[in-house]
């Protein structure tokens, strides 16, 4: 018995240790004067990924640092902040939540001594449905969500140019992506952080979708004269092509969509449609593709379902 | 140090027990499945069969509404056609009798948790043909489920929303949606409330297809189904568990169904 016991040790001990060694290895990456972008994987949540699947990004200004989303869980915050440490002895002056999904909020609580802004919208869907989205990512990530709360931004994020340490930083409150989705366009090195309007080789996700105004937000950014582009899934770029994937994608998206509701296509036949060539770039397409019919499709099918009375 | 040996060895003997009831036939290896079996099919003769099949999205975000085909390709007289939840609260979902349709359909659900989904088909010799899928529940992580129906547009109660199209074989596809809260009365306070019984005809009265609902399907739920042999216009008809009456008619299919079929 004794033996048994011992075994039963073991085995709790291991398993502890591994739950202690969790580390994202967060690697913060210089793109521009200032600004780091901490890249994460295209990927779904899963608890291989601990939920890094999220580009978080900062810039340090000569005030402090400014920092667009806090990631998927109080660790990912935590080492988020530590990783800044490494890079800069300034303080955190300033933090963003772009939207309310979790994998940008969750890590709010490494910076509860600073506080975080973002829309009014943003912080009240947040202080309603944390929760929930929360407990969804404990099931999804495990053990890298331990101690993690939702913490609904206090401060209010407003549109327009704000000057920090020498950045001019232009906030765009825009929407799409979801009921109210930021943008930071920072003037001084002409960087652009679009968050989850713009996804680059990795397919858009759309639970909180309105994809016309979504491509509205799309013309929107790409308007802007920016030189780097920080997409809110996949890595940066130079130019305007992942604003022309995103909204590629979007479009084709709708109108194959519209098309099979009109054509009396059900839910699921609509899933198995066959998705282009063109899009073979897109990391997770189908299941995407699959996601955006539950999303998507009771709205267009209910317009083609003509309202219908008793026999006459 | 005894009492920890003790509990032990007895979450060490309730693992054995659990496997035991595991049919070991079942392609889904559910703990759940005989229990579902003895519940909904006492005694019946059963065979898990690749012809039944079952389509839905395998990650499910949104439990309340999860989209489910069933199609039964390649077995002859199918009367009817049973959807079941092993890991819901209440198993069974629909009972759909094909009667002039073909044996598939769609339709929407609720699912508490990651479950198998599976169909029985039962054909004129009484044998259930079973086939199935597994879904993980709760996958997107950007979605909150309600648990309760949104709250009533009870000016529509059981308004039908329906179209149909020509199907290049001489029949119709057909969608409707009734509007309903379909309430489970698994929510405190909120009596079970949901449509008990659909039905498809022609205008004249002969029916052509036949749908029984319990509360597993989704609140306004919408039906897809394809009638065989009959163009015409067709009436709605069923009623739900306070007896409301469910009555419309839906006009001859002129578009025509196809991108899907087109498209391979």
């Amino acid at each position: 018995m004794r033996a048994l016991l011992s075994l039963v040790f073991l085995v709790w001990t291991a398993t502890a240790a591994h739950a202690a060694d969790l580390s994202y290895a967060l690697t913060p990456r210089l793109i521009a004067p200032g600004t780091y972008i901490v890249e994460g994987r295209r990927e779904h949540f899963s608890r291989d990924n601990g939920g890094n699947i999220v580009n978080t990004a900062f810039i340090v200004t000569a005030a402090g640092v400014v920092i667009i989303d806090t990631g998927p869980s109080a660790l990912y915050g935590r080492e988020l902040r530590a990783a800044i440490g490494q890079v800069t002895p300034l303080p955190v002056v300033k933090v963003v939540n772009t939207h309310h999904h979790p994998d940008h909020f969750l890590g709010n609580q490494a910076f509860a001594d600073i506080g975080v802004a973002a829309s009014a919208t943003t912080a009240g869907i947040i202080a309603r449905d944390g929760q929930s989205l929360t407990e969804n990512l404990y099931r999804l990530n495990g053990d890298w969500m331990r101690g993690t709360e939702p913490q609904a931004p206090t401060g209010r994020l407003e549109g327009g140019v704000e000057e920090i340490g020498g950045h001019r930083l232009r906030w765009l409150l825009l929407a799409g992506h979801t009921a109210a989705d930021v943008a930071l366009f920072d003037q001084t090195t002409g960087v652009l952080f679009t968050a989850d309007l713009v996804f680059k080789d990795r397919a858009p996700t759309t639970p909180d979708a309105d994809i016309a105004a979504w491509l509205a937000a799309l013309d929107v950014l790409e308007a802007l004269p920016f030189r780097i582009l920080v997409p809110g899934h996949g890595n940066e770029a130079t130019d305007a092509a992942p604003i022309a994937q995103t909204r590629a994608w979007l479009g084709w998206l709708d109108s194959t969509l519209g098309a099979a509701a009109a054509q009396g296509l059900s839910r699921t036949e609509a899933m198995q449609l066959p998705i282009p060539a063109d899009f073979s770039a897109l990391a997770l397409a189908r299941d995407e593709f699959q996601r955006s019919v539950v999303h998507l499709y009771p709205t267009l099918e209910a317009g083609a379902l003509q309202r219908v009375v008793g026999p006459k | 140090m005894r009492r920890v040996a003790w509990i032990l060895v007895v979450l060490l003997a309730a693992l054995p027990a659990r496997a035991q009831t595991v049919d070991p036939a079942d392609p889904l290896g559910s703990v759940m499945w005989t229990t579902v079996r003895d519940a909904v099919f006492p005694g019946a003769a059963m065979v898990f069969d690749d012809h039944v099949q079952v389509f839905s999205p395998p990650v499910v975000e949104d439990t309340m509404n999860v989209p489910v085909s069933v199609l039964v390709n390649g077995l002859p007289d199918v009367e009817e056609i049973v959807l079941l939840v092993d890991h819901n609260p209440i198993f069974k979902a629909l009972a759909f009798f094909p009667v002039q349709a073909a044996p598939a359909f769609e339709t929407v659900i609720k699912v508490q948790e990651a479950t198998p989904i599976r169909a029985a088909a039962r054909t004129s010799d009484g044998v259930w043909h079973v086939g199935g899928l597994r879904v993980d529940a709760a996958g997107g992580g950007c979605t909150v489920a309600s648990v309760a129906a949104s709250g009533g547009d009870w000016d529509r109660l059981n308004e039908v929303s329906g179209t149909a199209w020509r199907r290049p074989d001489g029949g119709q596809r057909l969608r409707f949606q009734v509007v309903h809260p379909m309430d489970t009365g698994l929510v405190d306070g909120i009596p079970p409330f949901f449509i008990e019984r659909l039905s498809v005809a022609t205008p004249e009265g002969q029916e052509l297809a036949r749908l029984e609902l319990f509360e597993p399907v989704s609140e306004n739920p919408v039906f897809t189904i394809d009638l065989r042999g009959h163009a015409g216009s067709v009436v709605i008809g069923g009623a739900d568990t306070d007896a409301n009456q469910i009555a419309a008619r839906i006009g001859m299919a002129s578009t025509l169904f196809g991108l899907l079929e087109a498209s391979r």
